[in-house]
């Protein structure tokens, strides 16, 4: 896999989501084709995966749960990159748009983070032995998904929509600094993870299929940040339609 | 607001506090209790074996700390909290990031002043020896102290205010202080017992770099957390 491949997703997702947010004339069918590009994919990748692909040379068919477990983690880091993007683009400027777009992408994050990293305790298992351990990227997409879970968390139990835009916008820029230096302290213990699982290590059929994985799961994570996003929207209208604006307090949309 | 200005308005905010923390000392009472209990505690659950005690020392004088940090940080807010007194400290006037680094200080010092207390105790309970590299001892303390009280401090100002403050605090600020809880039991582990491969100081420039680092996004992050108040 070439250095640029994890910029290139997100540049991809980031650019879905301009045009999303940019143009209205997409709003109302973009999401649901690329839901149904993204379900018709998945089938695909079912056949490509399962059957396809050859067996892997030391794992054999377990090693088949990397088309699925590598783009998950790969679309959580996507997401929530995308969201410490919105936090300090909130704390320049506000915005509730930002706003919604950072409490959309973070719950995405957790889902496919939690998806990601509960199947690679599975893999883990039969392949190392155990369930869990001390591996840098383990450790690290761990914590990663602990703080954005209390970062939701943390959203849900503040009331004031503006001072919870403003400070989980802070609490998120404190959680994602900490990723690379969880990385380091944790690689500094020791490691078995095997190296990186790039797409020049794996034969050429077997990297088909994990690129066809994570353009599937591209879609499916353009789609779910999508529908959040409007949810996110819709939440806040009400909640700043209910009650009246107390004074000398601007926003701007 | 001229930079003399700054470190002025931090040292203010400082001595304030300790002046209310010296006048009612509930804060430093509490917490020194609570850590103790809690050291107690890992002594009676891992079982009297004082070979176990003493190799696990570190991990759980930090936790210790740790655990205490979240009640002294969870009370650093709460005279702010009240009557809006954050709004008259920002109107005093003073700069919101000066309010940062005087709370940072005065939580790192009550931690750091816990940590000296708590020493001794280690020694009594878990049979450690801490004459062996007590310079290194003292850093990796204060600079673990520093790494709980910089990211502790932006946290607890937000949730002073939220609702469930007691839950929110420990929930946003564990996962964020894992390698700082890593260097610093690292760092104090091999400053009380041998250091063959020479480890010490790269766990310390790690605890360095983690303190920077949160200082740093704390400083710029800070004001736009308690400006709406």
């Amino acid at each position: 896999m070439p250095f640029w491949s994890p910029l290139a997703l997100f540049a991809v997702v980031v650019a879905l989501l301009v045009i999303h947010l940019a143009v209205p004339s997409t709003r109302a069918w973009m999401w649901k084709v690329s839901l149904g590009v993204g379900l018709v994919a998945l089938t695909a990748l079912v056949y490509l995966g399962l059957f396809w692909a050859p067996p892997e040379a030391f794992m054999s068919d377990v090693g088949r749960i990397l088309y699925v477990h590598v783009p998950y983690v790969w679309m959580c880091m996507v997401a929530f990159t995308i969201n410490v993007g919105c936090a300090i683009a909130y704390l320049v400027k506000k915005s509730w748009r930002t706003d919604a777009l950072a409490e959309a992408t973070a719950e995405v994050g957790v889902l496919f983070g939690a998806g990601g990293v509960l199947m690679g305790s599975i893999w883990a298992r039969p392949t190392w032995g155990v369930w869990w351990d001390w591996d840098p990227r383990l450790i690290s997409t761990t914590v990663m998904l602990l703080s954005y879970v209390g970062y939701l968390a943390f959203r849900s139990f503040t009331e004031d929509p503006e001072r919870r835009a403003t400070w989980s916008a802070a609490a998120s820029i404190l959680g994602y600094v900490s990723l690379p230096i969880v990385w380091f302290s944790v690689r500094w213990w020791n490691s078995l993870h095997q190296v990186q699982s790039t797409t020049q290590s794996l034969d050429s059929q077997m990297r088909i299929v994990m690129w066809w994985g994570t353009v599937t799961f591209l879609f499916f994570l353009f789609a779910f940040i999508v529908k959040r996003y409007e949810i996110a929207r819709a939440r806040q209208d009400t909640a700043l339609e209910a009650p009246p604006e107390p004074a000398g307090r601007e926003v701007t949309a | 607001m001229k930079p003399a200005g700054l470190l002025r308005g931090a040292w203010l905010v400082l001595k304030k506090d300790w002046q209310i923390e010296w006048r009612t000392k509930a804060r430093l009472t509490a917490t020194v209790f609570f850590s103790l209990s809690t050291l107690l505690l890992f002594s009676f659950a891992m079982g009297p074996g004082i070979d176990v005690l003493r190799e696990h020392a570190p991990g759980y004088l930090w936790l210790g700390i740790l655990f205490a940090s979240v009640l002294s940080l969870g009370e650093s807010f709460r005279v702010e909290a009240e009557n809006q007194s954050m709004t008259g400290l920002l109107l005093a006037p003073v700069d919101a990031r000066s309010i940062f680094l005087g709370k940072v200080a005065g939580n790192a010092l009550l931690l750091f002043s816990l940590a000296l207390v708590l020493l001794p105790v280690t020694v009594a309970l878990y049979d450690v020896n801490l004459s062996r590299n007590p310079g290194a001892l003292a850093l990796a303390l204060a600079l673990g102290c520093v790494g709980i009280a910089a990211p502790g401090t932006v946290y607890s100002a937000m949730s002073s205010n939220a609702r469930a403050r007691d839950v929110m605090l420990p929930l946003l600020l564990f996962p964020v202080l894992v390698p700082m809880l890593l260097a610093a039991v690292s760092a104090t582990k091999f400053a009380l017992t041998q250091d063959a491969q020479e480890q010490l100081p790269s766990w310390l420039k790690l605890l360095t770099a983690f303190d920077l680092i949160y200082l740093s996004v704390g400083f710029l992050v800070f004001p736009r957390v308690v400006e709406d108040d």
